[in-house]
């Protein structure tokens, strides 16, 4: 049953390829975390989950707020009679309360020392709606955009898979922590175009996941100039920008645009989104704001393919034009947030793990160089695979971000309560453990790199899962 | 010294500055018209009509008294702390099982049970605006084209061809045989494309029509299949206003002819729908694609990624659409009002001496002005379109702008307002055609 002939000439190339990204190594994580996962009292033996960048930690702030507030919601007998007008509302423009609030709090959220345009808030998807959007306005087929190392792994599918984009990685490593300096850039940028790749413009995260930290005035403002110089846009995509726990301050490229001279601000555009800042990644609220008249035109246009559902617009709308809620939860947010990393990393402390220094974000950046036999990232997914199915932590090794050196894993803290936070470390600290204890340059681990549990055999070649049923929980399923 | 360049400004993408948005045509003046100039029943009663917009407001009250007698269920959490983090953490592309059950058992009722849908194979978007782009990125690559029956909805310009690069090529109906759907002209379009060496990857029709407001035949709908069939290609079945028809019985969904057939050669179909028109719920954004093809569900569901459906409506409807009581009731009242409301626009028409596409189904009517024109064409008609913009303050969408192939065809919509107001409308044209017979009758005089 079927075509005539080979089903799959009948899809487009799209469909066809590999671009959505479901196909990598990295699935054997989720896999694990799938048939195993941890819970306290059914299952403590389970895989933890520490590979989704998700915020948990201030969720009781949320349903409170709602619970005072029936008339927010359409369901309620308090707000029911707002019912037809917010169901019949598509207007891609959005509810106007909902752009103001939402300007209001990005501004709140950088502490005032900017103000957002409500009229250049344009709604999509997610932020992978978001970055999917801005990349058919300002790109063709076949251009390229820049993007520093290590990178969120969705960013391949978000920016290159219907788009037709090309990414051009801008290396940085640890020996000048991860900096994205301006001869990388020029180093890219000339290779382009000897190339002849046309670059279109620079995509950049901060606060930055994988690494968790925020850049500095002096960088963003050589980042700034150099798209300047070379007439390319830049894309800054400040979706954990109300994530940062402690000093250096958080600074927009909002900011920095208002302090560099003949800056042309038709180059530079924010991706925004509220799943990390207030955890509510299911609610699809994407924000694209671009400081360029017609991309806000263009790109207001193709939200239809992606708006932001009314109701939720309209909840927003009260919660975040809510004085009183809005500074009560970015400082809390970022006061438990603090304490979560500090825990962790304490943690990590007493086994002698290092991390990279963070500031920022939903996640660590640790670095196992030490226990690595050979520094290759052979050896890197040898060792993740061991922390999946031995020590039952699903982390994201670096080179699935694209790192340029093997040996680090990112791993979230903030999706989890605290018991299991200790869970977590407890494991971490028995494994550490057990693996200084041995004789230099035989990591026990490497004994047996064909692992057999009672009822499951893991090839260490196991493929990725067939496209036919893919991981629920795993990150592209989530869009994380 | 030297001579300044002046650097270029950087250019956007050609998608960003093409006009296939669709949005600078001349029809945009009604809208502008309209919201400069708005009808209001009490505030601005000599405003301009809106009667441009396909919504359906005629059985909101019929949703409020289910959220007001179901208040568990209408707490877009469910019960306790956990049921909010579970909903605002919820992005899985595969949608909420119970939402996915919901609509594939809604599906199923819509259909009087003719039909049966699988929920694995429901593909959730947001608005079947994303599910027809999202298709059309599927089946087609950027150069190819799909064949779409004219008349047809403006915005398919914009969904089907904007970013994906794929063309349209009209299936041209007229209304010779009451604007159905013939071999000779699948055939014909295919020719067409074939000509401008467009590569064809599948028909897209609407079942229910979008303009029409007519249910397709059955046997035409087994001709299409047959069609796609001998050529190869997909078949998209945008049945978004299914049950906008009347009589729930004169609808025949493809998944039916499908089933007859047992399924055969059923994965080259594809299915869209949305609750934006029968329940009136445009602005929650839930669209959904079921395919029967394998590989179309998989890839369909990655790509839902960016325009997921937002978890907190996804729980509401569940609750809601597994209602069985409710939903029966529903979809029987929106029907009987909508007829009600269709009957009393086509009388209305005609006491003014106009006479209608005879419709079944859908939220407008397909009005024949052709008697009026100046002149049987294009410019006939956006001149008469004009008059009734201006004169009669009344914003209609003529036929050219759903790419109709005969002038003066014009697409009334009537469910989106009070009947009071589709009264004052219904008078202001009969005092128009009655203002035109007099000039007439003077003139020949």
């Amino acid at each position: 049953m079927g075509f005539g002939g080979n089903s799959q000439q009948l899809l487009s190339k799209i469909a066809t390829n590999d671009k959505h990204g479901e196909n990598s190594p990295y699935f054997d994580g989720w896999k694990a975390y799938d048939r195993n996962p941890f819970h306290p009292k059914n299952n403590p033996q389970g895989v933890i989950q520490m590979g989704l960048a998700e915020n948990q930690l201030c969720f009781d702030l949320i349903e409170e707020w709602i619970r005072n507030n029936p008339k927010a919601s359409i369901c309620t007998p308090e707000g029911v009679h707002q019912f037809r007008n917010i169901a019949n509302f598509q207007d891609y423009h959005g509810l106007q309360k909902f752009r103001n609030a939402m300007a209001n709090f990005m501004s709140k959220v950088r502490g005032g020392r900017v103000r957002f345009d409500p009229d250049r808030i344009l709604m999509s998807g997610g932020a992978t709606g978001a970055n999917e959007l801005i990349m058919f306005c300002l790109a063709d087929p076949g251009d390229a955009f820049m993007i520093p190392t290590p990178f969120y792994p969705g960013f391949v599918r978000d920016l290159c898979w219907r788009t037709g984009v090309k990414l051009i990685p801008v290396h940085s490593d640890s020996s000048n922590n991860f900096k994205i300096t301006r001869e990388a850039l020029e180093e890219a940028y000339k290779k382009a175009k000897e190339d002849n790749i046309n670059v279109k413009g620079l995509l950049i995260t901060n606060p930055s996941n994988p690494l968790g930290t925020t850049l500095d005035k002096d960088t963003l403002k050589s980042l700034v100039s150099f798209i300047n110089e070379k007439n390319i846009h830049l894309v800054c995509d400040e979706i954990y920008a109300a994530t940062v726990f402690s000093s250096p301050n958080y600074v927009s490229v909002a900011e920095v645009i208002q302090e560099v001279e003949h800056c042309k601000r038709d180059l530079i555009h924010i991706i925004y989104s509220l799943s990390k800042d207030m955890g509510f990644p299911g609610f699809r609220v994407g924000i694209v704001y671009s400081f360029n008249d017609e991309v806000v035109n263009c790109g207001r246009k193709m939200s239809s393919f992606g708006l932001v559902c009314s109701q939720t617009q309209h909840m927003l709308a009260s919660m975040l034009s809510d004085e009183n809620f809005v500074t009560t939860f970015i400082e809390e947010n970022s006061r438990r947030l603090k304490k979560r990393h500090d825990k962790f990393m304490k943690g990590l402390e007493e086994v002698n793990i290092t991390r990279f220094p963070s500031n920022a974000g939903l996640f660590c950046w640790m670095n196992l160089k030490s226990l690595l036999k050979e520094p290759t990232f052979e050896d890197e997914l040898k060792l993740w695979r061991v922390i999946i199915h031995e020590v039952k932590l699903n982390v994201s090794p670096g080179s699935s971000f694209n790192c340029s050196e093997p040996g680090w894993f990112r791993v979230c803290f903030a999706n989890m309560d605290d018991e299991t936070v200790d869970v977590a470390l407890n494991r971490i600290r028995a494994f550490v453990g057990r693996e200084t204890k041995k004789p230099v340059g035989i990591k026990r681990w490497q004994q047996n790199l064909r692992l057999n549990f009672s009822s499951r055999i893991f090839d260490e070649t196991t493929v990725i899962m067939s496209p036919h049923s893919p991981i629920p929980t795993s990150p592209l399923v989530r869009a994380t | 010294m030297g001579i300044e360049i002046e650097q270029p400004c950087v250019e956007l993408s050609n998608v960003a500055v093409s006009e296939t948005h669709g949005e600078n045509s001349p029809y945009f003046a009604g809208w502008k018209a309209y919201d400069e100039n708005p009808y209001d029943e009490f505030t601005n009663p000599s405003g301009v009509i809106q009667m441009g917009l396909a919504e359906n407001q005629v059985s909101f009250d019929l949703i409020e008294k289910y959220l007001e007698e179901h208040p568990e269920e209408a707490s877009t959490w469910g019960n306790g702390a956990s049921g909010f983090r579970e909903n605002a953490l919820f992005q899985d592309y595969h949608g909420l099982k119970t939402f996915r059950t919901a609509m594939a058992s809604f599906m199923e009722q819509v259909r009087g049970g003719r039909a049966k849908f699988d929920p694995q194979r429901i593909v959730l978007t947001a608005g079947a605006t994303a599910a027809n782009e999202l298709l059309t990125f599927i089946l087609a690559n950027p150069g190819d084209a799909l064949l779409v029956p004219t008349p047809y909805y403006p915005g398919f310009d914009r969904d089907l061809r904007w970013r994906t690069g794929v063309n349209i090529v009209p299936i041209n109906c007229d209304s010779s045989n009451n604007f159905q759907i013939t071999p000779e002209a699948l055939e014909a379009s295919y020719k067409d494309a074939e000509a401008m060496n467009f590569k064809v990857r599948g028909v897209l029709i609407t079942n229910p029509s979008n303009p029409l407001g007519i249910t397709i035949p059955r046997e035409v709908l087994e001709e299409i299949l047959d069609f796609v069939t001998r050529k190869n290609i997909h078949l998209v079945s945008d049945e978004i206003y299914s049950g906008s028809v009347f009589s729930s019985s004169e609808f025949t969904s493809v998944a039916e002819i499908l089933e007859a057939r047992e399924n055969r050669n059923a994965e080259r179909v594809h299915i869209v729908y949305s609750l934006s028109k029968d329940l009136g719920l445009p602005g929650f954004r839930v669209g959904t694609i079921y395919s029967y093809n394998d590989k179309v569900v998989t890839t369909a569901r990655r790509m839902s990624s960016f325009t997921l459906i937002s978890s907190q409506t996804q729980h509401l409807l569940a609750s809601m659409l597994s209602d069985e009581r409710f939903t029966e009731s529903y979809m029987e009242t929106n029907r009987e009002r909508l007829r009600k409301r269709y009957q009393m626009i086509i009388e209305g028409l005609r006491s003014a001496g106009i006479e209608c596409l005879n419709g079944n189904a859908g939220l407008f009517c397909w009005m024949n002005m052709s008697p009026l024109l100046e002149k049987p064409t294009r410019e006939g008609e956006l001149e008469l379109w004009n008059t009734i913009l201006l004169q009669v303050k009344l914003n209609i969408s003529p036929g050219s702008s759903c790419h109709c192939s005969e002038p003066g065809w014009f697409r009334v919509c009537f469910a989106n307002m009070s009947e009071h107001t589709l009264e004052i409308a219904l008078q202001r044209i009969r005092d128009f055609m009655a203002r035109i017979r007099t000039e007439t009758e003077t003139e020949s005089a």
